[in-house]
């Protein structure tokens, strides 16, 4: 079952997200992430879909993803080099003894500290997945509060790009 | 010129050619009616339940090729008509479907007769719109009908909240001559890199078949598909919504295939070395169990629908286009081939075939003292010269008028194939004979489909459309019995009705004629008084044996080539049932 991720430039309609989570329930197909907002061009919703499924299931995911009206191109950005980036904000608690580890395993990963209160801090990080997933691996899980992330968002390298 | 919403709704319509609207009335939509009531150009039928007008708007769309027009009001009125919009979608009907909505400021707030109908919609809809701005009303009419007509064809619902079409608020009004959507683009012409491959393909095949099927009929490609197969010489079987697009009286037919298709057919599947699919997509009904699926053949596979290719079936050669070209482009290339077709190898597969032919798998007890429905519709055949328009409900019956009933012709036979709505026949009997007064059209159902959408009777009499309603009555839900008597031991659990009413009396409440036969030898008669009465409905209560079951059959996780064949006439039926 290989990850795919399908990058979708659809209208920017009411109704456009509902028909696409619509077709992968009605279908059986699932939805690991999914993250959808207006392009450049703001009739346009650019949509990044994190599927897992094998060559026939991802080809009718595509096919039926085309059917939709509202689809005006899609790639599956697995098929070529591309660059993906996912935000990760968590919130740890923090004991003073504890703030200093924190802030450079933060570093070490690149990560910022976004709102610091005198018991919590919150971490603000992005890069590929299983980065985020690292992190979250390497700080103590009775510490965390919350954790939110948008789900993977990508883009082909190079000059091929979804534009109309 | 300027006009209020509601008469941009009915101009929009009659601008698109639009002949026929059927639907019901309620507050959502009054004043689309008040519109209506201000014409005579757009003809309104007015059903007796919304179900009878989608499935109405359905048998018009089948029989002309034309879309159907439907009116519901919001709420209990669009979700009524769900099932008919659904039958549509899984048969690639095109329909255009206007639900009224509650006015925009109440959307939402769970007001009277409010649902969600494009939520609703979305799963059995090609597209659905929700209108928010008078001003796009009419180019949104125009984009559903060319959303609903082009490509893959299907239904496509326009809701309009009820303040849209307020009378006091006029625009300015033109309705567009054409309309492009950047995001719709299907595509038409097949690949010529494929089509020559599969050329050279099918001339090499030692044991072709073509498999052909609806497509071919939305396609409007029957005479094609004619050409190509006489220029083949190769066998060729239709699927369920495929008969009639080649004729059923031809030598080179060999039956409708899959669960209740003919030995021959499906053994010719089963052994094929090339199989042309053409407008089909290898439904559950006509591939049996998909392993099992024809093991030695290469598929060649033409489609409009691109996810229609390798849904089910891997195929060897892909081919996304419209049937009719791609049919026409391939005859071409057929005709300028220096592949020479194997002229032995040919010859010895006909032989095959008609060995298998030989079966006579259709054979029936044709000397029974009861009612065959087998018979009936051989009869219904006869008296029609094969020319009725015949719809259909769903069942036993069914499958009956579609092995029996030999269509020649595209269009004739007019039944929910995919989503197999029982109730669909009547509605869409009337329908068809809307479209084709001076045309015989005969309704072929059971005493348990009829009973479904029987209010429509009513909608028969005061639009005149006098149709012949063959009503199979064998008292029971013929194929529930049947699967229950070879898959659960013969118990008959619901699969009757211990009240069945009296049909000649309700036909004659209705204002219809009512005529009750249970001897073989009333069957041709009766039909043939039937059709004499030009301009009288007549429904035909017939007392069929209450035994017979369809054969062949293949079994649920069987392949084409492990059919239930009747075992010899004159044993299996006949029997008392409990």
């Amino acid at each position: 079952m290989m990850r795919h991720i399908i990058s979708i430039l659809m209208e920017n309609e009411s109704g456009a997200l509902s028909r696409v989570a619509g077709l992968f329930s009605a279908r059986g197909y699932n939805i690991e992430s999914l993250t959808v907002a207006p392009t450049e061009d703001p009739s346009l919703s650019r949509m990044t879909l994190v599927t897992r499924g094998n060559d026939e299931i991802i080809e009718q995911i595509t096919k039926q993803l085309n059917k939709l009206i509202d689809v005006v191109k899609l790639i599956d950005l697995a098929d070529s080099f591309h660059i993906e980036r996912e935000l990760l904000m968590i919130k740890v608690k923090t004991t003073p003894e504890m703030r200093d580890e924190i802030r450079s395993m933060a570093d070490i990963f690149r990560g910022k500290i976004i709102d610091v209160t005198p018991t919590t801090y919150i971490i603000e990080m992005t890069g590929p997945s299983e980065k985020l997933d690292a992190f979250i691996a390497a700080i103590d899980p009775e510490s965390i509060i919350e954790a939110v992330r948008s789900g993977p968002t990508g883009i082909s390298r190079g000059e091929l790009g979804l534009h109309l | 010129m300027e006009l209020n919403g509601a008469q941009i709704v009915v101009q929009s319509l009659i601008d698109e050619g639009v002949e026929y609207i059927f639907g019901y009335p309620g507050g959502a939509v009054l004043h689309l009616y008040d519109a209506i009531f201000q014409q005579e150009e757009l003809k309104h039928i007015l059903v007796r339940h919304e179900q009878g007008a989608t499935h109405a708007a359905d048998g018009y769309a089948r029989a002309t090729g034309k879309p159907g027009v439907v009116l519901v009001t919001s709420g209990p009125g669009a979700t009524n008509a769900i099932t008919g919009i659904a039958t549509a979608y899984l048969d690639s009907i095109p329909l255009v479907v206007i639900s009224g909505q509650v006015s925009l400021p109440v959307i939402g707030s769970d007001a009277f007769q409010e649902v969600d109908m494009v939520g609703i919609t979305r799963p059995c809809v090609k597209h659905n719109f929700l209108v928010k701005d008078v001003t796009k009303l009419a180019e949104t009419i125009k984009k559903a009908f060319y959303v609903a007509t082009s490509g893959r064809p299907g239904p496509v619902v326009i809701d309009i909240p009820k303040d849209i079409t307020a009378p006091h608020i006029k625009v300015p009004y033109s309705y567009p001559d054409s309309v492009s959507i950047r995001s719709y683009n299907p595509v038409v012409t097949g690949h010529k890199g494929q089509i020559k491959k599969a050329v050279d393909l099918l001339l090499s095949a030692k044991k072709p078949i073509i498999y052909s099927g609806g497509g071919v009929v939305l396609g409007e490609a029957s005479e094609s598909l004619i050409e190509f197969t006489r220029t083949l010489g190769y066998p060729i079987t239709n699927t369920l919504m495929g008969l009639g697009s080649y004729p059923a009286t031809d030598k080179q037919f060999v039956g409708m295939l899959g669960m209740h298709g003919t030995y021959e057919a499906n053994m010719a599947m089963h052994e094929s070395d090339v199989i042309i699919a053409i407008g089909a997509r290898f439904d559950d009904r006509v591939t049996g169990k998909l392993d099992l699926f024809c093991p030695n053949a290469k598929i060649i596979h033409i489609d409009i629908d691109p996810a229609s290719i390798s849904k089910t079936v891997r195929v060897a050669i892909p081919i996304v286009g419209d049937v009719k070209p791609v049919l026409e482009q391939m005859l071409e290339l057929i005709k300028a081939s220096t592949i020479k077709i194997d002229a032995d190898a040919l010859a010895q597969w006909w032989k095959q075939i008609s060995e298998w032919q030989a079966i006579n798998c259709l054979e029936f007890d044709r000397s029974s003292p009861l009612i065959k429905p087998q018979y009936v519709i051989e009869q219904l055949h006869e008296v029609t010269q094969g020319n009725a328009y015949v719809t259909s409900d769903v069942g036993q019956h069914q499958m009956w008028a579609a092995q029996y009933y030999k269509f020649n012709k595209p269009r004739r036979w007019i039944n929910s194939g995919g989503l197999g709505t029982m109730g669909f026949g009547l509605p869409a009997a009337i329908g068809v004979k809307l479209a084709f007064p001076e045309s015989d059209v005969a309704c072929v159902t059971g005493e348990a489909s009829i009973q479904m959408c029987i209010q429509e009777l009513s909608t028969a009499l005061q639009y005149k459309t006098p149709i012949k309603i063959l009503n199979l009555n064998n008292r029971y839900m013929g194929m529930v019995r049947q699967w229950q008597e070879f898959s659960y031991e013969s118990r008959y659990s619901h699969s009757y009705m211990d009240t069945i009413p009296e049909f000649v009396k309700l036909a004659e409440a209705y204002g219809h004629v009512g005529i009750r036969i249970d001897k073989p030898e009333e069957v041709r008669p009766t039909l043939e008084a039937a059709f004499a009465m030009k301009d009288r409905t007549v429904f035909i209560d017939i007392m069929t044996d209450r035994t017979e079951n369809v054969y062949p059959m293949i079994e649920a996780g069987k392949g084409h080539h492990d059919m239930k064949l009747r075992v010899a006439i004159g044993t299996s039926t006949d029997r008392e049932l409990a």
